[in-house]
């Protein structure tokens, strides 16, 4: 494939840097040219300087035989319009844009971008997990039937606290397989009690994954 | 008519004057506060300090209610994210944005939306004059913007 990234900041550089080395061929623009002649320093002759925004340029660059335009500049706005006219004047097959402002995903896709990219959401939603105690998290999924393995830590405010595994409404399709209690895992019988800072290792199945966090999550408020 | 005014610059506050001065009401959207200071103290109309491509400052400026939304801000790409919010998803009944690069101007000209480029509409009407003597401007402009500060 042929990849032209638009933007020489750190994701455009890392990102350059990264496919170099896999068996697609990269183009990485960027229009300043003090920021260019340090790139192509490093990356040699897959940097360009110039304008991705200009239709002259992504000419020069190749666009009409482009498979994707990857557009990471700092400004949504630039972004908008490179992925735009990539698609209209070149019929780039795939374009990708970073989304600064997070707001701006759905408004993108709307105005015809096939792929955004919002790191401020990306770590928004990692930070969410992180604070949520009683909150299913997925360790792995298994490859076929749908069924995933997930972890549950017990909180001090855990209703299944001093309760026996027999007792909980466990969803069908779902099993407790372990129980890690001081970093040791232990297989639970039906009489096992749960208790604070267990983590509740099960298998489920992906649609009934909600119903387990009903039954392990602390009350709100 | 409700009319937002997207880039307090020269053009964005002469056109505010201008449409506020035929009554209209008129809502100016600028980054910078400072900006304002085009308007005069004639001007009446809102001021809103906030980043235009923004939806939430969109609607504070009465987006969903105008009749008339215009995007002369310094960057091409600005006006252009602008004009498309307003066009696309606010299918505001006229839209009409400034584009200096000829090109793009065509491009999301095709698209519907009103575009002006001050490259090619400056360098024609001076080809023109270089060439006739005449300048081909239908209505003395300089002579309207002068009765402003009267």
């Amino acid at each position: 494939m042929y990849i032209i990234i638009v933007g020489g900041g750190s994701v455009g550089y890392y990102l350059a840097r990264t496919l170099v080395k896999t068996t697609h061929e990269v183009l990485l623009l960027e229009r300043d040219r003090a920021s260019h002649r340090r790139l192509a320093e490093e990356l040699g002759e897959v940097v360009m300087q110039g304008d991705g925004c200009e239709v002259r340029i992504m000419e020069e660059a190749g666009g009409a035989r482009a498979d994707a335009v990857v557009a990471v500049t700092g400004d949504d706005e630039d972004n908008l319009v490179i992925c735009q006219m990539a698609k209209r004047q070149f019929n780039v097959p795939r374009t990708i844009a970073r989304v600064n402002n997070p707001r701006n995903e759905e408004l993108f896709h709307r105005l015809g971008i096939d792929a955004t990219v919002s790191s401020t959401k990306i770590i928004y939603n990692l930070i969410e997990q992180e604070i949520e105690t009683g909150e299913v998290i997925p360790l792995a999924a298994l490859k076929r039937g749908n069924i995933e393995i997930v972890e549950v830590e017990i909180g001090p405010k855990s209703p299944v606290l001093g309760r026996q595994v027999q007792e909980l409404p466990l969803p069908q399709n779902a099993l407790i397989i372990s129980i890690i209690r001081h970093d040791h895992g232990t297989l639970p019988t039906p009489e096992t009690r749960f208790e604070v800072d267990d983590s509740v290792i099960a298998l489920v199945s992906a649609d009934r994954e909600h119903e387990l966090r009903d039954i392990f999550a602390e009350p709100v408020g | 008519m409700n009319v937002i005014i997207l880039g307090c610059g020269r053009v964005g506050s002469t056109l505010a004057r201008l449409m506020y001065r035929d009554g209209h009401n008129v809502t100016v959207v600028d980054m910078l506060s400072e900006s304002f200071r085009r308007l005069g103290s004639k001007f009446k109309g809102q001021r809103l300090v906030g980043n235009g491509i923004d939806e939430e400052v969109l609607k504070r400026a009465g987006i969903e209610t105008c009749d008339v939304f215009v995007a002369v801000t310094q960057g091409d790409n600005r006006n252009i994210m602008a004009a498309q919010i307003a066009h696309e998803i606010y299918h505001v009944p006229t839209v009409l944005t400034r584009i200096n690069d000829p090109v793009r101007a065509d491009i999301y000209r095709q698209i519907g939306i009103h575009t002006i480029c001050g490259t090619t509409i400056f360098s024609g009407l001076m080809r023109d004059f270089i060439n006739t003597g005449v300048w081909n401007i239908a209505k003395d402009y300089n002579a309207e913007y002068l009765s402003l500060n009267v």
